[in-house]
């Protein structure tokens, strides 16, 4: 597979690591989540036969996680985007 | 003349004969040749027996869907098994043996089987061999399996280099036919970057093997005009002999080029092949189409061949598999055979011709609605019957049979991304189907433009719309444009032991039985009689077998549906897909900076991850390890040694919420550690299972050096950043990895404090009182080299950790041993390492195995509820703190000259020895010079409040059971006098 | 109609006429005790199991294509219980045992062939790993061998020995495991529930659950409603889109794994060997294919096909550990669908609604548990409480942190 980089242009996905659900990104408060809240973040998945919005890690690369969309039947890729702008958009901060 | 059925003209360079032998005879061809056209030459048909019942076999085609001629190719090392005969180019000295036979090709008492056919039927082996239990493994399988397999491997290491590389360009082509040349050609003379790769080692396709024109030339000068003309593009790259194996994601492709597979050995320093990634994002597919048979009674006999194989031989090979012929056809191309022979001097027994109105012709017989129906001659065809279409019978005498039912578009790669192909009824074959690879279209007979104008046209159009050129189309070179419409006629009526799949034996009986047992999905088809499996993955015998499906289920072909079509398209050395990561290359292998040091020391080497550590040190006189060892571990601790322990993560974390970050990164606290001061972080994973263990230093306000294991520090890296970047975006933190820019080393024992000293530069105070236990800055070594201290102990002794720059690792290394001399100093490698640790406790690799938590190491409490950290909330669930949770506790043996064993169990005193009672496990365990006796670490259910107890460590699986005592984990200073000392 | 030797020679001799189709192709009735969803290796065994076992009357195992279509279809074919952990051992160990009988149980020859697994060890910490693991094997009651280099040397004389990146040491030997033909199994359980009156309705896929009052009445399916008192689903790589169809979550991903076989060959390899320090395993089929693999592709996807990477490691992974099948040829790759689920064991549980159980989350390793898997869920269908040997594969083990991570990668499931 190729991704292509925000800012880096297209590379092989073998230089990339893959981690799983962007959904990951989204941690529960640790004020106020139950531990229902934590289960369902930590092993809860929507596993989609379709698009998939998941973080991969470019460590052979520049060190960035990234957020793609990709089709799960296809493979075909959508989207990509620079994950802490990601977090920032969900409202994550410190 | 040797070559009895070498005809006149075609492409082979006469002026060069080659000798080659087969089944240790000696034969003689041409350069230009294959095996095959070779062996024709010298009239020898035999070339293989079937898989099943070991049916004589020749060549059924002249490419590389070749079911039946397949040999064992080369001696020695280089023995290649299953190499079909149609594609292996000749060379000088080519050595090639028959198969699956024994004694001989000719003679093979395996034939047997053949006589047996009948109990043999598909699936039978489903049915029996059941009785009784024990027979299977014991006789039936080993009887099966030593029938089984094809060719045979040498069992010796493969001798020869394979390479691995990229290939970026605007356009790929694939298949370099008359379309494939059409649209390099387009492409080259737009000045695309163009990448042409064929299958073959003389590019071309068909047109090398018609007689008709283009443009006045005949096709194969055409083509070779067109090869010459695109040899002189710089943008265009001519990859023959180079097989496109898989349509992969986003435009990759996966190709092989032999690079040597037609020489007697690869030229110094080249490889014998080399896998290309092919990254194209447009793809233009025109890898024409296979001729598919007609099934009738023995239509297997060598001799029996595809009609446009036999054209072939006789056209660009100019070898002829018999001197009479006759041909069975359902389409005029069956004709084209028939004239071409009859050109070529070879008698036409007649041309057998399904059609009522077949064309007739003017230089032999055609026989209109006929149909061969069986076949005579036993180690090759002698007769044909024939039934003409009055019902009567005659007997063809002919040595081959060009055998034409139509032709099937090429569409595998169409069908890599599980696309599937669309059936075109006019042609009564599968084309492409709507669903392409992205990127990829196709062109010429691939996708049912049968005509060599078709081809020529669609190869220029896809070209330019694939690449989007304007402008006015060139002229296309004119070429015959006779309309193509095939009417299936699939199997002669009323047949039996007519094969579909002639590798494994699977006929048109046998699809019948699969029927009738209820095996009627295409996928059960294929299973249940293996139709399709073999090393031609089908290609000229899963079109029958799933006309005759249809027929028997009452379907249309379509409704049947196809098998789905996998890479690689066809099959590839497990060499070539390696490349060159093999033997020591297998990985990359890293050293420390002072690996060389430690090689001149003699140092035992033992693999850590990709890493190479020094694993004991072996002085002059020591014959067993465990000597090595106990001496470094009792001259550390007696005196001082020193370890490499570069191999340890390094990440530097800064920012003004470099402390907040840790906070978060470990279970306990960091945020109030103060500048010059170290502390044991024990990180957790988000499910509270700890992660890794390690130190974190405070070099400054908004800086800390944190170490992580050897084996995690690439995926704790990757976590930090993580956390960094997903769940705490604003953070001001910077992280950098810097495993490889500094070196370190472990100055450990008593006197560790006087050798430092001895390389500290004098304004670095290194006092106890200066720089206590857990203490860590920046200083200065040797005169102003710039590093970092950190009081830190894995050993148990007073101990520090000492970094420098990587480029000086080795100097440091040496002016270590050299200022240590005083105190014989002493070198130690990760056997004392970890003796030490487990001496003192100390958790590793063998602790935290991904399952265990802070409770069970022991350190529930450094869990802090005051903060939020990963994993925190995780830890608390009930099944991570039950109150029998397995604790870390030390073991010893009763009597210390037993021995105990890491993987070992741990069972009560008394009672049964089983998984139910169960009580832990040992992770670690080694012989303590220190206490004259093996100890290990483990843990147990309960085991803080067991320590004293009596237990038997279990380890059946080696043999071994012991009584042990359950002790503190703490076995040398368990107050911590030392490495405050 | 029972297989035997004689049969199979009087139908020799009798011009095959007497064959019958190995199970019939009802049309599905209007209600049944209780409903397989997938008609694979799992539901498959589950039915045999619930009629010849559990003593059920009404059963009918539903399926979207062709059955055997899935993952029992398309894997590499290998048996063994060399498990480590409590939860898995015992289950796995039941497994094989019901495999060893298989070919008696079901009048069908699957082939099972005990000619052992090696799992070769490269390091220390691996051997220690492996003792471990061979001693909680033979706590169970399982077969285990620990074998050193020369005894490695002695019966493997063709791996690499002289010029590893990574020695071998040494290996852990299951004489037990092996192989199976893997499209028998799903064939042999099919005839043998068919025989017992169970409907396998092909070609009928599910299109919802009737679920009202938190009680699973029934499914809507492509050939209309069925309806049962307990509905099953067995549907492996299929579970994810199944079960949101009940609006599940599922603690699961799906990912790809490629598996391979070669060009037949004569016999090399005498049972099946596993590279500890790279990402390959390889039998020999009794055909003469090297069925091999390794990783799995490591993303999420349906698309049951994977890419040129993880070939390439894989092939490396074989070079690297017996160098002569460089020219042996690779002829077909493909890819299966694996269920990864959070700690990489499997869940065989009742669901939040009444009547709706589960089986699924196999990872790549539900083969080999094809008979235990039918047989445990056969008892949680007909008896409504977990198999002895599948207590710990609960939904709800996550919540209460009872999990039974082999590999101890936690929920990261593309890492078991």
């Amino acid at each position: 597979m190729i991704i292509n980089h925000p800012l880096l242009g297209p590379r092989d996905s073998a230089e990339f690591v893959y981690l799983g659900d962007a959904a990951m990104i989204d941690r529960p408060n640790p004020e106020t989540a139950s531990p229902q809240d934590w289960h369902d973040y930590a092993y809860l998945r929507e596993n989609p036969a379709g698009e998939h919005r998941e973080l991969w890690f470019h460590e052979g690369g520049d060190r960035s996680w990234l957020v793609i969309t990709r089709n799960t039947l296809t493979h075909e890729i959508s989207k990509v985007e620079i994950a802490r702008d990601v977090a920032r958009k969900m409202g994550r901060s410190k | 003349m040797t070559q009895k059925n070498r005809l006149s003209g075609g492409q082979i360079d006469r002026d060069t004969t080659l000798k080659f032998t087969f089944d240790g005879k000696e034969y003689e061809g041409h350069k230009g040749d294959t095996l095959a056209s070779a062996l024709l030459a010298n009239n020898v048909r035999l070339m293989g027996r079937s898989f099943k019942y070991h049916r004589p076999r020749g060549p059924l085609t002249a490419g590389s869907e070749e079911p039946n001629a397949i040999v064992e190719l080369r001696g020695g090392a280089r023995q290649e098994p299953n190499t079909r005969a149609t594609t292996a180019e000749l060379f000088n000295g080519l050595m090639a043996k028959s198969q699956n036979r024994w004694p001989s090709l000719a003679f093979d008492a395996m034939a047997i089987n053949d006589r047996f056919s009948n109990f043999l039927t598909a699936g039978f082996y489903y049915k029996t061999f059941m009785w009784p239990a024990a027979f299977w493994e014991k006789l039936y399988e080993p009887i099966i399996r030593k029938a089984a397999g094809l060719g045979s491997l040498s069992m010796k290491e493969d001798p020869d280099a394979y390479d691995k590389g990229f290939r970026h360009c605007d356009l790929l082509i694939i298949g370099a036919g008359p379309s494939g040349l059409m649209a390099a050609l387009t492409a080259g003379r737009a000045g695309k970057e163009v990448i042409l790769a064929d299958e073959d080692f003389r590019m071309g396709g068909r047109l090398n093997s018609e007689t008709l024109g283009i443009d006045n030339l005949a096709a194969a000068d055409w083509a070779a005009q067109a090869v010459a003309e695109l040899s002189t593009m710089n943008n265009v790259r001519l990859m023959p002999r180079t097989t496109v194996i898989g349509a992969f994601d986003h435009g990759i492709y996966g190709a092989v080029e032999r690079i040597s597979d037609h020489l007697h050995t690869p030229d110094a320093g080249k490889p014998r092949q080399i896998l290309w990634r092919i990254y194209a994002p447009k793809t233009i597919l025109c890898a024409g189409a296979t001729e598919r048979p007609i099934a009738f009674d023995n239509n297997d006999r060598p001799g029996i061949m595809l009609a446009s194989a036999i054209r072939s031989y006789a056209n660009r090979w100019a070898a002829t598999p018999a001197q009479r012929i006759a041909v069975f056809t359902n389409n005029d191309d069956g004709h084209k055979t028939a004239s071409d022979l009859h050109a070529k001097g070879i008698k036409i027994a007649a041309v057998v011709d399904t059609r009522p109105d077949a064309p007739l012709a003017e230089n032999y017989e055609v026989l209109r609605g006929a149909q061969v129906i069986d076949s005579k001659g036993r180690l090759g065809l002698t007769f044909a019957e024939v039934k003409l279409a009055d019902g009567t019978m005659r007997t063809l005498e002919c040595g081959a049979l060009g055998v034409s039912g139509g032709w099937n578009p090429n569409v595998h790669l169409t069908c890599h991304q599980r696309g599937r192909p669309a059936w075109n009824e006019a042609l009564a074959a599968f084309v492409p189907g709507d669903t392409l690879p992205p990127g990829m279209t196709v062109a010429g007979a691939a996708n049912g433009d049968m005509s060599t104008h078709g081809a020529l046209t669609t190869g220029a159009a896809a070209a330019r719309k694939a690449l989007g050129l304007k402008g006015k189309a060139a002229k296309t070179p004119d070429a015959e444009d006779a309309p193509v419409t095939q009417t299936p006629f699939w199997y002669v009526e009323g047949c039996s032991r007519a094969w579909l799949d002639q590798q494994n034996d699977v006929t048109v009986k046998d699809v019948k039985l699969s029927h009738q047992e209820g095996f009627r999905s295409v996928e059960h088809l294929k299973r249940y009689t293996t139709l399709g499996m073999a090393t031609d993955q089908g290609k000229t015998s899963n079109m029958g077998g799933l006309a005759i499906m249809a027929e028997l289920a009452g379907k249309a072909i379509p409704e049947v549906g196809t098998t789905i079509f996998r890479p690689p398209y066809t099959p590839t050395a497990i060499g070539v897909m390696a490349g060159r990561m093999k033997g020591m290359e297998f990985h990359p292998t890293r050293l420390t900076p002072s690996h060389f040091w430690a090689k001149e020391r003699g140092a035992v080497f033992v693999e850590v991850g990709n890493w190479l550590r020094a694993q004991w040190f072996p002085i002059e006189g020591e014959t067993h390890w465990r000597e090595s060892v106990d001496r470094e571990v009792t001259a550390t601790r007696n005196s001082v040694g020193v370890c490499d322990c570069t191999t340890l993560g390094k990440i530097d974390v800064q920012g003004t919420d470099a402390a907040a970050f840790l906070n978060k990164v470990y279970c306990n606290g960091f945020a109030k550690l103060a500048v010059g001061k170290t502390r044991y972080g024990l990180m957790l994973r988000e499910d509270g299972i700890a992660m890794d263990d390690g130190t974190a230093g405070r070099l400054a306000e908004d800086h800390f050096v944190v170490t992580t294991t050897t084996a995690n520090a690439a995926k704790v890296y990757q976590h930090l950043e993580f956390l960094r970047q997903c769940l705490f975006p604003d953070m001001d933190v910077q992280l950098i990895s810097t495993t490889e820019a500094w070196a370190q080393y472990a100055v450990a024992g008593p006197n560790s404090r006087k050798l430092l000293q001895k390389i500290v530069d004098p304004e670095f105070d290194i006092s106890n009182d200066a720089f206590p236990f857990m203490a860590c800055g920046n200083i200065t070594v040797c005169g102003g080299l710039r590093a970092r201290l950190f009081r830190i102990s894995f050993s148990g002794e007073l101990a520090f950790e000492i970094a420098v720059p990587s480029r000086y690792g080795d100097a440091l290394m040496r002016q270590l041993m050299k200022e240590g001399e005083e105190f014989d100093v002493t070198p130690y490698g990760t056997e004392a390492l970890g003796v030490m640790r487990i001496e003192k406790g100390h958790a590793a690799g063998n602790e935290l195995n991904g399952t265990t938590t802070a409770n069970n190491l022991g350190m529930g409490r450094m869990v802090s509820k005051a903060k939020d950290s990963i994993g925190s909330k995780l830890s608390e669930r009930p099944g991570l703190n039950e109150a029998d949770a397995l604790k870390q506790v030390g073991i010893k043996p009763l009597d210390p000259s037993k021995k105990i064993t890491a993987g070992g169990h741990l069972m009560n005193a008394d009672g049964p020895v089983d998984a139910k009672h169960d009580q832990g496990y040992v992770t670690s365990a080694a012989f303590s010079p220190s206490l004259d006796s093996m100890i290990g670490l483990g843990f147990l259910k309960n085991g803080a409040e067991r320590l004293g107890e009596k237990m038997r460590l279990v380890s059946p699986v080696t043999d071994l059971t012991v009584e042990v005592e359950i002790v503190s984990a703490h076995f040398i200073d368990p107050e911590g006098e030392r490495v405050r000392a | 109609m029972r297989y035997s030797g004689f049969k199979v020679i009087k139908e020799a001799l009798t011009g095959h006429k007497g064959w019958k189709p190995a199970w019939r192709d009802p049309e599905p009735q209007a209600h049944y005790d209780i409903v397989i969803i997938g008609g694979g290796g799992h539901g498959l065994a589950t039915a045999h199991y619930l009629t010849k076992v559990f003593d059920q009357k009404k059963v009918a195992v539903i399926e979207k294509g062709w059955i055997g279509g899935g993952n029992v279809g398309r894997n590499t074919t290998i048996i063994r219980s060399n498990y480590l952990l409590d939860g898995n051992e015992p289950f796995y160990e039941f497994s094989l045992k019901l495999w060893e009988g298989l070919e008696q149980d079901l009048n069908y020859n699957a082939m099972v062939s005990q000619r052992g697994i090696m799992n070769l060890i490269h390091s220390d910490a691996q051997r220690d790993a492996f003792i471990r693991r061979g001693n909680a094997m033979m706590l169970n009651g399982a077969d285990a061998e620990y074998l050193d280099l020369p005894a490695i040397k002695k019966e493997y004389p063709f791996l690499n020995f002289d010029d590893a990146r990574f020695p071998i040491k040494g290996g852990l030997a299951q004489r037990r495991g092996g192989t199976v033909r893997h499209d028998a199994v799903a064939w042999g359980y099919a005839r043998s529930a068919d025989s017992r009156g169970v409907d396998i309705i092909q070609n009928c896929e599910v299109t919802g659950f009737k679920i009202e009052d938190g009680k699973c009445l029934g499914v809507e399916t492509s050939k209309g409603f069925i309806g049962a008192n307990r509905v099953g689903c067995a549907v492996a790589g299929s579970s994810g889109r199944l079960m949101s169809k009940a609006g599940m979550r599922l603690p699961i991903e799906s990912h790809v794994l490629q598996a391979f076989v070669s060009e037949g060959l004569k016999p090399v390899l005498p049972g099946v060997i596993t590279f500890g320090a790279g990402h390959f395993y390889v039998s020999q089929s009794d055909k003469g294919g090297l069925v091999f693999g390794g990783d799995i592709d490591g993303y999420n996807s349906y698309a049951q096909r994977g890419n040129l990477p993880v070939v390439e490691d894989v092939c490396e992974g074989g070079m690297a550990i017996m160098p002569m099948i460089g020219r042996a040829r690779l002829l077909r790759m493909w890819g299966g669908i694996m269920d990864m689920s959070m700690d990489g064991s499997p869940i065989i549980d009742r669901t939040h609604i009444d009547g709706l159980y589960f089986n699924g989350g196999w990872c790549y390793g539900g083969f080999k548990a094809t008979p235990a898997s039918g047989f445990a869920f056969a008892h949680l269908l007909a008896r409504d409480a977990p198999h002895e040997t599948a207590t710990a594969y609960r939904f709800n083990r996550f919540e209460t942190g009872h999990m039974i991570d082999e590999k101890g990668m936690g929920n990261q499931p593309n890492l078991h």
